[in-house]
């Protein structure tokens, strides 16, 4: 490699000698330089206001308890299972460029592995929290696999989003005629087309007898707490190094390709962390409700990621991530207050977006908030 | 001297239609090499198949006195070549800065990344622009910021595509004179080109292609000279 280029770089320019670059730099940014990341330039909330809110926004949501009771806590943290799903959509559809249409697979076979292992071995000594980090590892192998023929085959654009989509329609088949009683793996019945229950919530070992987190405030904040964590996490990874390459491949898949990236690598990356996050919802849905059907891998529940993410937008993860919580929310409010028009709201606000704010209707006001902000300042000057 | 990239009967058809016939062709290290040809002659295949964008249906590739007719695109970018496409290859929705950056991070970090990134900026006329989204570019500083990145992995043999591509005048002389200073530094440099005037301006040598065959090959005195270049081409773009 050649030396380190000249700091003053005054012009005329040198030109870089035509050596050939080594590869494989290796960055060590430590602890702190990580940390920094979570604030880079793929993600729209930055600097201090953003912060301040983010900080304001976690408060309002650490003391939303005291001031409900906890039914109606639990229903919220109900609220929260989904959000991993959605930010994994956002970093393989978003971020990376690449359509899934079959987070709900991976939803499914995880919330079936959490109900099978717990079901067999039982709540004791913690183990619901091993059979969440087993069936989440159960979703990240299946998307390792079914990624590798993806990605590795070159399949792309809307052929990606068929054959994920019909990946979750064959599993959501195969699951709904599980009915008769030789369909059970140990003491487990897969029951069909009436899904798996009887398994336990997540269970936190404790000396004085088990804490079991039935949809309440202390389940509640052990989702908000993930959730959080998840959010922040997924920052750094959308703006490290590896990150750049995922925004890269979704602007121009040639042209990071011909920078020398191995663009399989990373795609296939992506679509297993978000797949795996789409697995964990689906064992954090089942453990809320004890409760896990076909249904929830089929055609509907399969576009609904899809929704949420888009209208919030897709290409930024606090855009996600609220516009999946405000979705779900008109979505509930609505069912609950005996609208029979649900669906219909939730695809006239797809429609809303795809034609007036085809990045996502948080993305959109962030637009025009920048835009106003920009005309504010000119007409001052 | 070994050739920096040679390929020994490249063929490649799709059906009938051949868009490489038996093509052996040689440039030399240090090399300014311009491939023309009319519409359809082959020129882009011929850089996708260099690239291992197109695999041959016979025929082999080397690259640096090593056979690279099996690797895949980001291996060969690895061995010392790269690419600026026809139609700009830019993250548009990323920062000028940006864009140099993701070229660069695997190979530099911190204060010699954003030194050698300014230098790049300041080579290809950009430094300017550093803050700006790339896809609000000119059309030309577009092409510039591509050529900034494609030299960034300080290639051993750069492939210009149609560089000057809906360039003005003063852009092309300008991007002639850039080509110029990188083969001052030892770079080898192939460009596909339609416009004569540049072609002039750079080449060294010249390859004419023709239905996908080496027509003619020379200076770019004989080029211009020879009357049946001029009789499939040069008649038709002058």
């Amino acid at each position: 490699m050649s030396g380190p280029a000249d700091m003053g770089s005054a012009k005329p320019a040198s030109v870089p000698s035509a050596a050939g670059r080594d590869r494989g730099h290796r960055v060590r940014r430590g602890f702190l330089g990580t940390l920094k990341l979570v604030n880079g330039p793929q993600t729209l909330g930055r600097g201090p206001i953003f912060w301040s809110g983010f900080v304001v926004a976690c408060l309002l949501a650490g003391i939303y308890p005291l001031f409900a009771d906890g039914w109606t806590v639990g229903n919220t943290a109900y609220f929260f299972t989904w959000t991993f799903m959605a930010m994994g959509l956002s970093v393989i559809w978003g971020y990376a460029g690449a359509l899934s249409f079959g987070q709900t697979a991976f939803f499914g076979l995880s919330g079936y592995a959490y109900g099978v292992l717990t079901i067999n071995i039982g709540s004791a000594y913690g183990f619901t929290f091993a059979a969440l980090v087993l069936a989440v590892g159960l979703a990240a192998v299946f998307a390792l696999s079914l990624g590798y023929f993806l990605f590795y085959g070159r399949i792309s654009g809307v052929f990606l989003g068929i054959v994920t989509l019909s990946v979750t329609l064959v599993l959501e088949t195969f699951m709904a005629q599980t009915a008769g009683p030789e369909w059970a793996i140990g003491a487990a019945r897969l029951n069909g087309f009436n899904g798996m229950t009887g398994m336990p919530p997540l269970t936190v070992p404790w000396p004085g007898g088990d804490i079991a987190l039935w949809p309440d405030i202390p389940l509640y904040y052990l989702l908000l707490g993930a959730m959080i964590a998840c959010y922040l996490g997924l920052r750094i990874v959308v703006n490290s190094r590896f990150g750049n390459v995922l925004v890269a491949i979704r602007e121009n898949p040639d042209r990071a390709e011909m920078l020398g990236y191995d663009i399989r690598r990373y795609q296939l990356g992506a679509f297993i962390i978000g797949s795996s996050l789409a697995g964990l919802s689906g064992v954090l849905y089942t453990a809320w409700g004890q409760y896990i059907t076909p249904n929830s891998m089929g055609l509907y529940a399969a576009a609904l990621p899809i929704v949420w993410v888009a209208v919030g937008g897709r290409s930024d993860l606090t855009a996600t991530l609220i516009g999946t919580l405000l979705v779900l929310w008109v979505f509930q409010t609505l069912t609950i207050y005996g609208s029979q028009y649900a669906l219909v709201v939730m695809g006239a606000m797809l429609l809303v977006t795809v034609l007036f704010a085809p990045r996502g209707l948080i993305i959109g006001v962030a637009d025009l908030g920048g835009w106003l902000r920009a005309r504010l300042r000119r007409g001052r000057s | 001297m070994t050739a920096i990239l040679a390929t020994e009967g490249l063929q490649k058809n799709f059906g009938g239609v051949f868009v490489a016939r038996d093509i052996r062709f040689a440039m030399q290290p240090g090399e300014i090499h311009c491939l023309i040809g009319p519409n359809g002659a082959g020129k882009s295949s011929f850089f996708r198949l260099v690239l291992g964008q197109h695999k041959p249906n016979a025929g082999a590739i080397f690259f640096d006195g090593a056979e690279i007719t099996a690797l895949k695109p980001f291996e060969r970018i690895r061995r010392g070549l790269s690419v600026k496409f026809q139609v700009p290859g830019i993250f548009k929705a990323l920062t000028v800065w940006q864009n140099l950056e993701i070229a660069l991070q695997d190979h530099l970090s911190g204060d010699s990344l954003a030194a050698e990134i300014r230098e790049t900026l300041a080579f290809v006329d950009l430094a300017g622009q550093a803050r700006e989204r790339a896809g609000n570019l000119s059309h030309g500083q577009q092409q510039w910021l591509e050529i900034g990145m494609a030299i960034s992995l300080k290639p051993k043999l750069l492939l210009l595509d149609e560089p000057t591509a809906g360039m003005s005048d003063d852009e092309t002389a300008k991007t002639g004179d850039m080509v110029h200073r990188l083969n001052r530094e030892g770079m080898s440099i192939l460009a596909v080109e339609h416009d004569m005037t540049f072609v002039k301006q750079i080449a060294q040598r010249v390859t004419v292609l023709h239905f996908g065959e080496i027509f003619a090959q020379g200076t770019i005195d004989e080029i211009v000279a020879d009357e049946r270049v001029a009789e499939i081409y040069l008649g038709k773009a002058q």
